[in-house]
């Protein structure tokens, strides 16, 4: 089958026993881009990835990466494709170099070539004073530096990358990003999935919402922020005591529903035209006496898409969300 | 189809050497892979211990403390004991594939090794080649600790280095059996309890350490058909150690020997990379 795109996925289902981890999931990946698959945990990504990288079979439906069928022509998939799984897979006895050498004799690199294809990507990924340092005492942002190079010895066209940077923390994920970013500047295919919202609008050109197996939403970071709706003013106030007189000031700017969440102490409403009502809503409220700890004009994040599309949080089914992870950014 | 390359500005398309039959992959493959679990051993203290010292103190501990208190028939006891504690060694040395194998399973590496376009079978082979490199160390110790405690073989070195090849064999097929249980167990702790649990009585109740003769009768038939007795009783004959043995009994010893071996291994080499096939496929 001829297709432009790089990874096709049409009705993809898979079981584990009685669940359902993937129900028709169906996906294309244009050549050159990057596609974020964002969804919770449980909603298939890595069971996607795992059927795209022929880790595993699926129950029905059909896919192609680098024009390959994942059943049929596993083996030939196997030389288009770099993986960089959500657990770090390298060998922690071995230093950085003797890891992606031995990835590359892996990959059918002469051995001369499988080195010093090591030593260029251990340069390209800042990792060349730690050369020779087994893996085991590297940091975290290194050993996923080190992954990410082991998926790319032999520069293949198509690249997965699972969670790529779960528990890193902020500046090591900054680094992490702008290697992805100039790996598909320089022509690379990547599907990248991740639970972080903010990962895939920094990323992505396109992504792709996930929920209970199924992408049910699917476009650019801009085009899902407007299936929910433009702008959004939000307004905190200091003390409880000015909330009242606060939202009846709103309601004289905003003709629709205004927001107010007492626990909070915010309001909040949508905004039609944006910035130049802000100046107005200073002076009113300034005029009612009204404190103004917080004011924000802000496009819907993606956890508003999520919440809209699907009807439920992000991360409702997980335990406890890591502390910032799902803030909001201020825009 | 027509994918683009990638093109790097810090990197080179290398090209996949091609060409070479599947076996010979599968062998190369392996190669590379036991060079990575030899690195390991020599990187982490607890295997040195386990290559190295473990070995030494058994061949010590076995000859003076329970040597004085041991008699075998027609010769000196650490002659009768030094073959016993090598096959029993090699058979342990086993069990560092199951701990491998059970550790790679848990961590990524494997869904890794799995996308790239190797031979599925070298990670398995590998460990067991891999063993076989530590334990022909292993062996190399114990010989040179043996010849100053008072080993001395007799026979011709074709004889010697026969011995050697034999140890090495044992060394595979266990090592194999030691594949499958890294893979049938789920976590590391069980690997390597569920790897040692079967060696103790199966190396213990054999002529490995005294003579079968000294035991219950009950125990004899058991010991008396041990592989562990077999292959000793082989080794005895063949470091001509065993002035009871004759030419025939060494000969039958080591047929017998052979098909342990061979019987092992086709059981177990299947068993595995089923096993490997059904574990991964999830």
């Amino acid at each position: 089958m001829v297709t432009d795109h790089a990874v096709h996925a049409e009705g993809l289902v898979k079981h584990y026993g009685r669940v359902r981890a993937l129900d028709g999931l169906n996906l294309d990946v244009a050549e050159g881009s990057l596609l974020a698959l964002l969804g919770p945990n449980g909603a298939g990504k890595t069971t996607a990835v795992r059927i795209f990288t022929t880790l595993l079979e699926p129950d029905s439906g059909h896919a192609t990466v680098a024009g390959f069928d994942v059943v049929r022509d596993a083996d030939r998939i196997k030389s288009q494709i770099g993986l960089a799984g959500q657990n770090v897979a390298i060998d922690e006895y071995l230093t950085g170099l003797e890891n992606l050498e031995m990835i590359g004799r892996l990959y059918h690199l002469a051995g001369r070539d499988a080195k010093q294809r090591a030593e260029e990507l251990l340069m390209q990924f800042d990792l060349n004073d730690a050369a020779n340092r087994i893996a085991k005492t590297y940091s975290g942002g290194m050993r996923r530096r080190l992954d990410l190079a082991a998926s790319l010895v032999l520069l293949p066209p198509v690249l997965f990358l699972d969670e790529p940077t779960t528990g890193l923390d902020p500046r090591s994920r900054r680094q992490v990003w702008g290697m992805i970013g100039s790996l598909v500047r320089e022509g690379s295919t990547i599907l990248l999935t991740t639970q972080y919202l903010e990962e895939a609008d920094e990323l992505a050109n396109r992504i792709a919402v996930v929920d209970a197996g199924r992408v049910i939403a699917e476009g650019t970071s801009d085009e899902l922020k407007d299936r929910v709706g433009g702008n959004r003013i939000e307004i905190a106030v200091a003390k409880d005591a000015d909330l009242a007189r606060a939202a009846e000031v709103a309601r004289r700017h905003f003709s629709s529903e205004v927001n107010v969440d007492s626990t909070q102490r915010r309001i909040s409403a949508p905004s039609k035209n944006g910035t130049s009502q802000l100046a107005g809503l200073v002076r009113d409220f300034d005029g009612a006496g009204v404190d103004i700890v917080d004011l924000q004009l802000h496009r819907p994040s993606l956890d508003d898409v999520f919440l809209t599309l699907t009807g439920h949080q992000a991360e409702e089914e997980k335990v406890a969300p890591p502390a910032g992870r799902w803030q909001r950014r201020p825009r | 189809m027509a994918v683009a390359r990638a093109v790097s500005t810090a990197g080179t398309r290398y090209e996949p050497v091609r060409g070479r039959p599947r076996i010979v992959w599968a062998f190369l493959d392996a190669l590379v892979l036991a060079k990575r679990s030899v690195l390991e051993t020599v990187r982490v203290p607890e295997l040195i211990m386990f290559v190295a010292i473990q070995p030494i103190m058994f061949v010590l501990l076995f000859r003076y403390v329970f040597g004085g208190a041991i008699q075998v028939p027609g010769g000196q006891y650490v002659n009768f004991l030094m073959p016993g504690i090598f096959v029993q060694t090699v058979a342990f040395g086993g069990v560092t594939t199951a701990i491998g194998l059970a550790q790679d399973m848990q961590r990524g590496i494997i869904d890794r090794f799995r996308s790239l376009p190797m031979s599925s079978s070298a990670v398995l082979t590998g460990r067991t080649i891999a063993d076989l490199a530590r334990n022909l160390f292993t062996v190399i110790i114990m010989l040179t600790v043996g010849f100053l405690v008072g080993f001395r073989p007799g026979g011709t070195l074709f004889e010697f280095l026969l011995g050697i090849l034999l140890l090495l064999g044992v060394s595979f097929a266990f090592s194999w059996i030691s594949a499958f249980i890294g893979l049938l167990v789920r976590s590391v702790e069980a690997a390597q309890s569920g790897g040692f649990i079967w060696l103790f009585p199966l190396t213990f109740a054999s002529s490995a350490f005294v003579p079968v003769a000294t035991m219950p009768i009950w125990l004899q038939t058991f010991a008396r058909h041990n592989p562990i007795s077999v292959l000793a009783d082989a080794l005895r004959g063949l470091f001509h150690v065993n002035p009871l043995m004759t030419t025939a009994d060494t000969r039958w010893a080591l047929l017998q020997s052979v098909a342990w071996i061979a019987g092992i291994l086709i059981v177990f080499v299947p068993l595995s990379v089923i096993r490997y096939r059904r574990t991964t496929a999830r």
